[in-house]
């Protein structure tokens, strides 16, 4: 299979943000139109310090990372794009002190829109501690539309 | 202050501060560099920006219910509004419907301007103190 033009790109992607880098993001593989990152557990990304369970916002924020590197993987290009919406489903309690993976894939593109599927697991996407449906902008079209000025005020 | 956010490491690593005015609570989320998701705007990660809603929703519940220990989320679904600046974030939470077992909240995040909300989430909670969902 030949290698897409974007695959070189994708540890970068992953986590050369100042907020990924932070976070500790890391490219983990591309196979077909699926791609994977991980986040490293780490004491400081905890949600409740009584179980050592990483938190749901670093959840959310892997799903709604993971699923822009499936947008690029699906354009085999770079663009810029913006998140229009994210809505994440938490079905069970990650396991304490323990990496998660994401994997994400973009299921349909048109020329501004991209819709997305996404799942945070430790091992296996068929045991998920949660499954994200997300949308997002390309930003390249055109400039924000601005409401016309208000007059007569 | 939230009992919540004190507690939660994450929440620091965030640099989130609570205040509370009657029963709600404003959660401010200071601007910092490692909270930049595009250097090229630049703009704040609209993760970091889902995290604070998440968290203040989480909080708000936590204040209304104080014989929980940490609500948990069931689904968050947030809409990215406007692009976040590299400015401080505040969110609030409002409390839409709380049944028995779960409830339904409200969020906004903002920048200068309260009426220009540049993040929204809804969200339900388990209210149930009890292991898995």
């Amino acid at each position: 299979m030949d290698v897409p033009a974007i695959a070189p790109l994708l540890p970068q992607l992953a986590s050369g943000a100042a907020h990924t880098h932070a976070l500790g993001f890391t490219y983990e593989s591309l196979d077909g139109d699926r791609v994977r990152i991980r986040v490293p557990w780490r004491e400081d990304l905890v949600g409740d310090p009584d179980t050592g369970v990483i938190a749901g916002g670093v959840v959310t924020t892997l799903l709604d990372h993971v699923g822009g590197l499936a947008v690029w993987v699906s354009l085999d290009n770079f663009k810029p794009l913006a998140t229009l919406d994210l809505r994440v489903d938490y079905m069970r309690a990650a396991r304490p002190r323990t990496d998660l993976i994401a994997e994400a894939r973009c299921y349909r593109l048109t020329r501004s829109i991209a819709f997305v599927r996404a799942w945070a697991f430790e091992d296996a996407p068929d045991d998920p501690v949660a499954a994200a449906q997300s949308a997002y902008i390309l930003t390249t079209a055109r400039p924000e539309r601005r409401p016309k000025p208000e007059t007569g005020e | 202050m939230s009992r919540v956010i004190e507690a939660m490491p994450y929440a620091r690593f965030l640099g989130l501060t609570a205040e509370q005015a009657g029963d709600t609570l404003t959660v401010t989320m200071p601007f910092s560099d490692h909270l930049i998701g595009n250097p090229m705007l630049p703009a704040l990660h609209g993760g970091s920006t889902a995290a604070l809603l998440e968290i203040t929703a989480m909080a708000q519940v936590a204040e209304s219910f104080p014989g929980m220990h940490l609500p948990r989320p069931i689904n968050v679904s947030v809409a990215y509004l406007r692009s976040g600046r590299p400015q401080h974030v505040y969110a609030r939470a409002r409390i839409n419907k709380a049944g028995r077992r779960v409830a339904h909240v409200l969020a906004e995040a903002w920048q200068e301007d309260e009426a220009q909300p540049i993040a929204a989430l809804t969200a339900h909670f388990l209210l149930e103190d009890s292991p898995g969902l």
